[in-house]
This record gives C-alpha cells, sequence and structure tokens, in this order.
C-alpha cells in the first residue's frame, strides 16, 4: 500500500440536533416532515478533523471523499462537506428508506473499494438511531484495525495513527497502522463555519449519484421498530411546611 | 423654599440612610442627579405594609433591603432607587387594589416587569413601591385559528414564544433580553426587536389589553377584533407609555404563523455604502422571505469576541485574528415555509452580492446550533458592552445614509476631549460601537466606558440629541424615555405633541403617581421650559457658532417689566439639566466653606439662550426683566431674543460658581460684600473652552425666597 492517504467520510443527514424530535401519532417514528435537517453533529466533527489532517499533513494526504447514503436532499450535506474541504462526494440514492447499519457498513465497504481509501473517520453514532454499530461493522467487515471514540488524533511520519480516547478514569492512547477505521467523539474538535466564497467553488466540485443496485446490494431490513414513546414527564416538586408533613408524605410515597 | 425643605428631609431621614446596609456599589440615582427632586407624595407607612400584605399574602410583599435591591437596580447597573417596598401581585384585581390604595392615599409607585428596561425606566428614582408583576406569569388561551395569544402582562417572552412554538406558531417580537423580559413590559415600552421588520410594531400586533388606570379602575379590552373601528383606540396610548398611564396587566397580541425553514448569512463589508447597497439588495431580492437585517461595526465584534471568547464566524481559518479587518458586519435572516425555495433565493443572492463585489466574505449557518452562534454575534454586544463598568446607550432613529455618521461624530469628539483609548485603562471611555436594525432606520450606539463619569456624560449630552434632531432623527428609537431621555424629548417631539401628551397624563393620572420622573410628558410642571426645549433643538446649529460667544457678551439696561411670580416652582428647562447638577455637586463641595460665612449667595439666576437666528444676533436685543417676590426690581439681565428664563431665587449656604455648559450659561447673583465668582475652575466640565465666560454685573441684594419663571416666544424681536 503506498504511503499516500485516502480519506473516506461517511456523512449522514439527521434531524437538527438542536430541535426537539417529535414522535409521530403512530408512534412508528419521528416526525420528519418540515423539520430541518442538517449533517449529523459527530460526522461534522469526521469532516473537521480530515481537514485538519490534511492542513497539518499537505504531502500525505491524496485525496478526501464525502460519501452520503439518504435521500436526494442529502446533497446538501455533500456540498457542505465539499465545502468544507472534502475533493469529490457521492450520494447513494437510497429515497426515504431506513437503512440499518449492517447495509450501511456493506455500502460503505464497496464505496472503499471504489475509492482505495485506507482511512475511514466518521461519526461515532448517528443522532437519530443513536446506534453507535456503523464504524465497528465496518471495521468488521474489511477486517481493519478500529479506534472509536477519539478525542485526539495524531498521524505519524511512518503512517502509523494515535488515537486517544476518553475512558472512564482517565484517557486511553491506540496505535495502529493505516488503513484503519476512527469514530470521532464530542471533544474531538469544533467545526467551523463555512465562508461563502468555499460554498461557491463547492457547486463546481464533483457529486456523484448512485444507487444501492448500482453497488450490486440490495436493502434488507433485519430490526423492527416495535413503538415509540416519550419518557415520562417528570411529577413537579411540591413544598411542605413542617418535617412532620415531609415524614407523612414520604411514608405516602412508601420512600421510607 | 418649601420644596428645598422637602428635599433636604428626604436625604437625610429618607431611606437613604440606610444605605450603609446595602451592599450595592451602583450609585443612588438621587445621589447622580442631584437635580431630581423627590415630588411631594407620602411616605410608606406599616399601614400601607399591612394593608399590601392583607391584598398579596406576606410571601408576595418584599421589605428586605438585600432583596430589594434587585427590583431598585436597572441592569445596566447605571440606576438604583431607594424602594423600601416591592409588592408583587398574582391577579389583576390585586393590581387594582393596591393602585386605589396608592392613588387614594398618594404613594408614587413603578410599575416593574422584567427590569431589562435600558433608559432607567423601570425602576424607582425615590422611594416609589415597586409593583412587580413577576406573579402574574400566566397564558390565558390561545385561539389555534386565529392565532390570537392572550396572557398575563408578566409572562416571560421566552416563554411565551416557546409555548407558542409548539403550536406552530411566533411571538411577533424577538429580542436579546427574550429571557428575562416580561411581555407587558415590552408593550409598554413599544419594545422594537430584531424581527419588527418583518411582523411590524407592536402598535399593529396587539390587539387588546387590560390596564390597570392609576385610580383602580380596569381598563379591559382584551376581547378586541382585528377590526373595530368604534370610536378611539385607546390601547395605542398605553403601548409605549412606560407605566406613566397605568400598570398594563394584561396583553392580547396576534400571532403570525411560525416559519418553518429559517437561514443565517453573516457577512463582511468593506464600506457602510456596500451595508446600504446589500440592504437594498437584500429588500428586492429576498424581498418576503427577509426577516432581519442587521448590521455590526468592527469594534463592535471586538468587545463581542472578548465576551464570547469564541471563533469570529469570518476568521475560521485563521484562528490567530480576533477579528477580520472588515469595518462592517451584517446578519440576514431569511424565514419563510418551504426550504428548498428559501435556500435557493439565498443562495442566488449571496453568489450576486458576492461576485460584484459588495460583500467581501461571508458564512451561512448549516444548522440550528450554528445559526444560534451566528446571533450571538449581534446579540452578545449589549452585554459586551458593559463588560468594562459601563455603558451609555443610545438608541436612535436616522436616516440611512447618516446613521453611522453618529458614531464617527461620537469617536472624533470624545478623542478631541481625550477621553476614549482601548488600551489606556486611565481613559473613562474605552470605545464607541455601533450596531442595529438598518432594516428599521434605527442605530444603537453604546459608549463603552470603564466608569459612569459626569465628564463623558457631559460630553456626549445633550450633542448627542443635537446632533439627531438636525438630522432629523428620534432620540429614542425603541429603548422609551424613561429616565434617561426624560428631559430630551423636545428634540424629536413638537411642542404641540408635547402639550397633548401632558393632557393625556394629566387626564388619567392627575397626582402623578404612576412611575413619576420618568418620561417628561408624564411630569406635571414646567411646560414652558419644554417649549424652550424644542426651539433648542431647532437651533442647535447656530449655537456652535462663534455668534454665540459674542451673544452671551452683551449687556444693557432696560426698564423692568413686571411678571407674576407662577405658584408653582420653576422646573429646570431640560438641557439646563447638566448645570444644575454642576450647581448641586458645587454646594456639596464648598458646603464645608459656607458654614463658616451663611449666605454668600442670595439669588441663582439661571438663564438659558434657547432660540435664536444668526441674522438677528446682530441687531436686535430684546430684555428680559423679572420680578422676584417682593422685589420690585432686579437688576435686568439682558437677554437675546428668544430667550427663556428660570430665575431661583435661593437662601442657600454655599457659593455658586459662576457656570456655562455649551449654549447654556448659569450666572450666580452674590451679594455685594463677596467678589463674586468662585474661581475655582479646575472643574470638570471638558466644554469650558468652547465658550467665553459672560461677564458678571454689579446685582443686588436680594433676601426673598421666591420663584418666578418666564419664557419669551422664540422669534420675537
Amino acid at each position: 500500500m503506498s504511503s499516500k492517504i485516502r480519506i473516506l467520510l461517511p456523512v449522514k443527514r439527521v434531524i437538527d440536533a438542536a430541535l426537539k424530535p417529535r414522535i409521530n401519532k403512530a408512534q412508528t417514528g419521528v416526525e420528519s416532515t418540515g423539520v430541518k435537517f442538517s449533517i449529523n453533529p459527530f460526522d461534522d466533527i469526521a469532516v473537521e478533523e480530515a481537514i485538519k489532517i490534511r492542513n497539518a499533513h499537505k504531502d500525505k494526504v491524496e485525496s478526501i471523499h464525502a460519501v452520503s447514503i439518504g435521500p436526494s436532499k442529502a446533497q446538501d450535506i455533500l456540498r457542505v462537506a465539499l465545502a468544507k474541504g472534502a475533493d469529490t462526494s457521492t450520494l447513494v440514492d437510497v429515497k426515504d428508506q431506513e437503512v440499518e447499519p449492517l447495509q450501511v457498513s456493506k455500502i460503505l465497504k464497496k464505496l472503499q473499494e471504489k475509492h482505495n481509501s485506507n482511512l475511514i473517520i466518521l461519526g461515532k453514532q448517528a443522532i437519530d438511531d443513536d446506534s453507535n454499530q456503523t464504524g465497528q461493522m465496518l471495521a468488521g467487515i474489511l477486517n481493519w484495525p478500529q479506534a472509536t471514540n477519539a478525542s485526539k488524533v495524531k498521524i505519524n511520519e511512518d503512517n502509523t495513527v494515535e488515537v486517544e480516547r476518553e475512558i472512564d478514569g482517565g484517557v486511553e492512547v491506540v496505535k495502529a497502522s493505516l488503513p484503519m477505521i476512527i469514530t470521532t467523539d464530542l471533544r474531538l474538535n469544533e467545526p467551523k463555519f463555512v465562508t461563502l466564497p468555499k460554498m461557491m467553488k463547492a457547486k463546481k466540485k464533483p457529486l456523484e449519484i448512485l444507487t444501492v443496485e448500482d453497488l450490486g446490494i440490495t436493502i434488507e431490513h433485519r430490526l423492527q421498530t416495535c413503538k415509540l414513546e416519550d419518557p415520562p414527564v417528570r411529577q413537579g416538586g411540591a413544598k411542605v411546611s413542617s418535617v412532620d408533613e415531609l415524614v407523612s408524605k414520604l411514608k405516602e410515597l412508601n420512600a421510607i | 423654599m418649601l420644596m428645598l425643605q422637602r428635599v433636604s428631609k428626604a436625604r437625610v431621614a429618607g431611606p437613604a440612610g440606610a444605605l450603609l446596609r446595602w451592599s450595592s456599589t451602583v450609585r443612588l440615582t438621587a445621589e447622580s442627579y442631584p437635580q431630581v427632586k423627590r415630588q411631594d407624595f407620602c411616605q410608606i407607612t406599616p399601614q400601607a405594609v399591612d394593608f399590601f400584605k392583607s391584598v398579596v399574602g406576606e410571601s408576595a410583599v418584599v421589605t428586605d433591603p438585600d432583596d430589594l435591591l434587585f427590583y431598585n437596580e436597572d441592569q445596566m447597573r447605571k440606576y438604583r432607587g431607594q424602594s423600601s417596598l416591592c409588592v408583587k401581585p398574582k391577579t389583576t384585581q390585586q393590581v387594582s387594589e393596591i393602585v386605589k390604595y396608592c392613588h387614594e392615599h398618594k404613594l408614587a409607585l413603578v410599575p416593574q416587569g422584567g427590569n431589562t428596561g435600558l433608559v432607567g425606566g423601570s425602576v424607582p428614582v425615590f422611594d416609589e413601591i415597586v409593583l412587580s408583576l413577576s406573579g402574574m406569569n400566566k397564558i390565558r388561551s390561545f385561539d389555534h385559528t386565529s392565532g390570537i395569544l392572550k396572557a398575563d402582562a408578566g409572562l416571560i417572552l421566552e416563554n411565551a414564544d416557546n409555548f407558542l412554538a409548539e403550536k406552530g406558531y411566533i411571538f411577533p417580537l424577538d429580542l436579546g433580553a427574550k429571557g428575562s423580559c416580561h411581555i407587558g413590559g415590552n408593550v409598554a415600552a413599544n419594545a422594537g426587536g430584531l424581527r419588527l421588520l418583518r411582523y411590524g410594531s407592536l402598535h399593529g400586533s396587539v390587539l387588546g389589553l387590560e390596564v390597570v388606570l392609576p385610580d383602580g379602575t380596569i381598563y379591559d379590552s382584551m376581547n378586541a377584533l382585528r377590526k373595530d373601528n368604534t370610536g378611539y383606540d385607546l390601547k395605542q396610548l398605553f403601548i409605549g407609555s412606560e407605566g406613566t398611564l397605568g400598570v398594563i396587566t394584561g396583553v392580547s397580541i396576534l400571532c403570525p404563523a411560525r416559519p418553518k425553514a429559517v437561514n443565517i448569512a453573516f457577512l463582511g463589508l468593506e464600506s457602510y455604502e456596500a451595508v446600504q447597497n446589500t440592504f437594498k439588495r437584500a429588500r428586492s431580492e429576498l424581498c418576503e422571505i427577509l426577516s432581519a437585517f442587521e448590521f455590526m461595526d468592527r469594534q463592535s465584534q471586538w468587545q463581542a469576541k472578548r465576551f464570547l471568547k469564541t471563533l469570529h464566524p469570518l476568521a475560521q481559518d485563521d484562528p490567530d485574528v480576533d477579528v477580520p479587518e472588515y469595518p462592517f458586519y451584517v446578519l440576514i435572516e431569511t424565514s419563510g415555509s418551504c426550504k428548498e425555495h428559501d435556500d435557493a433565493k439565498l443562495e442566488t443572492f449571496l453568489e450576486s452580492v458576492m461576485e460584484d463585489g459588495t460583500v467581501a466574505d461571508g458564512v451561512v449557518s448549516q444548522d440550528e446550533s450554528q445559526l444560534k452562534t451566528l446571533w450571538t454575534w449581534r446579540e452578545g454586544i449589549s452585554e459586551a458592552s458593559n463588560m468594562d463598568g459601563g455603558v451609555y446607550k443610545y438608541d436612535v432613529s436616522l436616516p440611512l445614509p447618516v446613521m453611522y455618521d453618529l458614531i464617527e461624530v461620537l469617536r472624533a469628539r470624545l478623542d478631541e476631549h481625550g477621553l476614549r483609548s482601548i488600551s489606556d485603562a486611565s481613559k473613562p471611555v474605552v470605545d464607541v460601537v455601533g450596531y442595529g436594525h438598518i432594516g428599521d432606520g434605527n442605530v444603537h450606539v453604546n459608549v463603552v466606558v470603564r466608569e459612569y463619569n459626569k465628564t463623558v456624560e457631559k460630553c456626549l449630552e445633550p450633542y448627542v440629541y443635537q446632533w439627531i434632531s438636525d438630522h432629523h432623527g428620534s432620540i429614542s428609537a425603541e429603548h422609551g424615555l424613561g429616565f434617561q431621555k426624560k428631559n430630551y424629548i423636545g428634540y424629536s417631539k413638537s411642542e404641540v405633541e408635547i402639550a397633548l401628551m401632558k393632557d393625556i397624563k394629566s387626564k388619567f393620572d392627575p397626582q402623578g403617581i404612576m412611575n413619576p420622573y420618568k418620561s417628561s410628558s408624564a411630569e406635571a410642571n414646567g411646560s414652558r421650559f419644554d417649549l424652550s426645549a424644542s426651539s433648542y433643538a431647532r437651533s442647535s446649529t447656530a449655537m456652535s457658532s462663534p455668534l454665540s460667544r459674542r451673544l452671551l457678551k452683551i449687556k444693557k439696561k432696560i426698564p423692568p417689566i413686571r411678571i407674576d411670580a407662577p405658584t408653582a416652582p420653576p422646573t429646570a428647562p431640560p438641557m439646563m439639566a447638566p448645570l444644575l447638577d454642576d450647581l448641586e455637586s458645587e454646594r456639596e463641595l464648598e458646603s464645608a466653606d459656607a458654614d463658616a460665612d451663611d449666605k454668600l449667595v442670595d439669588c441663582v439666576i439661571y438663564t438659558t439662550v434657547v432660540c435664536f437666528e444668526p441674522s438677528l444676533l446682530t441687531v436686535d436685543v430684546s430684555t428680559v426683566a423679572v420680578t422676584v417676590g417682593d422685589v420690585d426690581e432686579l437688576e435686568l439681565w439682558e437677554l437675546v431674543v428668544g430667550v427663556s428664563v428660570g430665575v431661583c431665587v435661593e437662601d442657600v449656604d454655599s457659593c455658586v460658581e459662576l457656570e456655562e455648559l455649551d449654549v447654556c450659561v448659569v450666572c450666580a447673583v452674590l451679594n455685594e460684600d463677596d467678589d463674586g465668582i468662585d474661581d475655582d475652575e479646575d472643574g470638570d466640565s471638558v466644554l469650558d473652552d468652547t465658550l467665553d465666560q459672560p461677564v458678571l454685573e454689579d446685582t443686588p441684594e436680594l433676601d426673598q425666597l421666591s420663584y418666578a419663571s418666564l419664557s419669551l416666544s422664540p422669534y420675537t424681536v
């Protein structure tokens, strides 16, 4: 394998992280009409990290390719990735179908092969289904080393990569050689704004649109969503005027 | 004399006596502005407190001085009242009972919402009772079809908006203080805010109000309809009345549907001209989706940077740069119902302004959190300006082409007087920053200061008002008059308008108990001087000419004209306020010396040259004689055409300095045995050099204390 780095950036279009999702009437999913969609925040961090790596190792990074699997509107977030600094991009148009992590991993494997990528950086999870599986499954399918929940990434001269992970009680440092998979945690970096001139240039960058059939994959559903429910609403507190009242209240609630 | 005695009593025995216990660093308003005298209201009695407790309950009456600090101090930490009582009613009926009691017992009160006002209108000046509406915070009803929200006045704006968001509607007003301001306060102040461009002013969106009038009567138009042309539209009177006509307790407001797609673009521009061009283009090309167009200068971004401590949106590629070099920044918000449509429109617009160079750089929000971040660079300026110790805020409407000139003029003026430096901590002023709602022709001028300082204030006021008036602007676009600007209404309103306002005020509130000392239209006395205020404003350009200097030296003896002394003492004319202020502080300084030699001064004449035309000056000199009390003749100070004179003869143990300020002249008439002028000139007036000292003539002796005032019409010869 050559010493150049070719980064693959999978990004997902999700309901904006700052919005409060609403469960639809049928309780089968989240209301998505008239709701703002944005790039998955962890994927945004992944894009930012790829750009940082390129800026730090200009001669090493050969290409950055962004890919999204979703409806045709996911082009918007690919444009953002391109504006931030990705060179090329692919949209795998699945219309409005849900794609499960295993399927996503299979599609990504095809794209990895197509672009001969040797570093895949993606969010540790998407904030819509919170699966936290794609990176791991992809590593399994490719049989690559993986560094999940990265809080710091360092590329060494010999193409080994050191990744810091925040774990309970401290920081764990893992090291592997390329090719490898990195999934990003919240504190890896802070994504920046995209400037208008870059946005305009991004329009001219290549955006290829494929279907799953083009990649020789059929989407199958192995999971079933039974029901979605809001968490129970927290009961309001009450004031008591004396210790005796407090004790009797607590007894009433079987707390003591 | 009566008045003076009352004042001194209030100072010694009043709530100021409890001052030492209060742990506030903010100066008492009464100390900062000694020319403002406590009016003849009754003191709060224990019976009154008991009565209020019986109405609202023990827990809703605040009397602890530390707890009261919150209600006494304004958010800019510029004004502090001395109220010893805050009442927090929960129902309109309770408000009515409280107000009725105050009416019957002649107790002054200040209605207070979230206390986020910027002109000192929501805090007491002396010992007025604070009537806090914070306990009235319920939503009464919401009509899903018409979008009409009816709610208590104390509802916090953000809570109202969050409630409406759930229903797919939006509150037609948004402003920086939304987390703490009340909708009732918004209406009382007729707040403008960030979305005025889109949804118009509250005069349009408020459909009805519930107001407790100053005698306790409840005015209720909450069930008003969108169209109702039966008689006068009374609710309009309360919108922007700043609590001087009644206590707003309920608001019925029409809310538009909430836009589903919101975009923000944050742009950097090379010149103010480019800002105007961009606005013009945005209006025509973004058209119906344009919902806010805000501009900020580089200095304001620099302040915001120090406050927010994050990367500036346009400094993404170069983290070492605090704020990029562009002198102006613009925030454009679009809101609409179809994201694709809006995105395409905004994109086309931005491309075209980028391509032809109108806009130098920019970013567009990609998600909700970026959208919020971009807004903080505009909304955070207000708070950032207050970081160094204080801020003088001027919220003005000006014609767009000259809007930014005001900021440059002020910077130059402060530099001229050596008052401004970003780095030198010994200078009182840090910087002057400008930002605001271009879409509404409204600019916020924040003079960021390290401390509140009379020299700075004198340098700025009334100069800034004069400048605004000269350029046909309004001295208060959306903040109201409050305490800060109450004396300057004459710069924006004609005498006819002011007289009408006074009539309305006296009709609603003959005792003047509602939010006294604020918004000068509400003050009962001194109408004649308001006349001079407006005349003064009109003639201000002439005043700064060298002619005015010559004017002051003209003197001539003339036969007296007798004018009967009015019963009420004269109120100082607006532009005299800083002068009187000086006199007061001078007295305090001199009081030690004065003890040794009583009666240094018998008579003080305040004269104010208010209106003249340069062409008249050279030839015509009219004269004014003043008869004071039982003294038949007073040395006549000869005054130029169109002069307003306030004569105040006092038996005061102090020495008064011959003072002048810009176009105002104060003459001290001293007894014969005194050599006259206090020579201590190391004073603080930075404007001393703008005028020559007027000459003092021989003066008569006066024992009698009385008041007289007169005013001559402008332009009489």
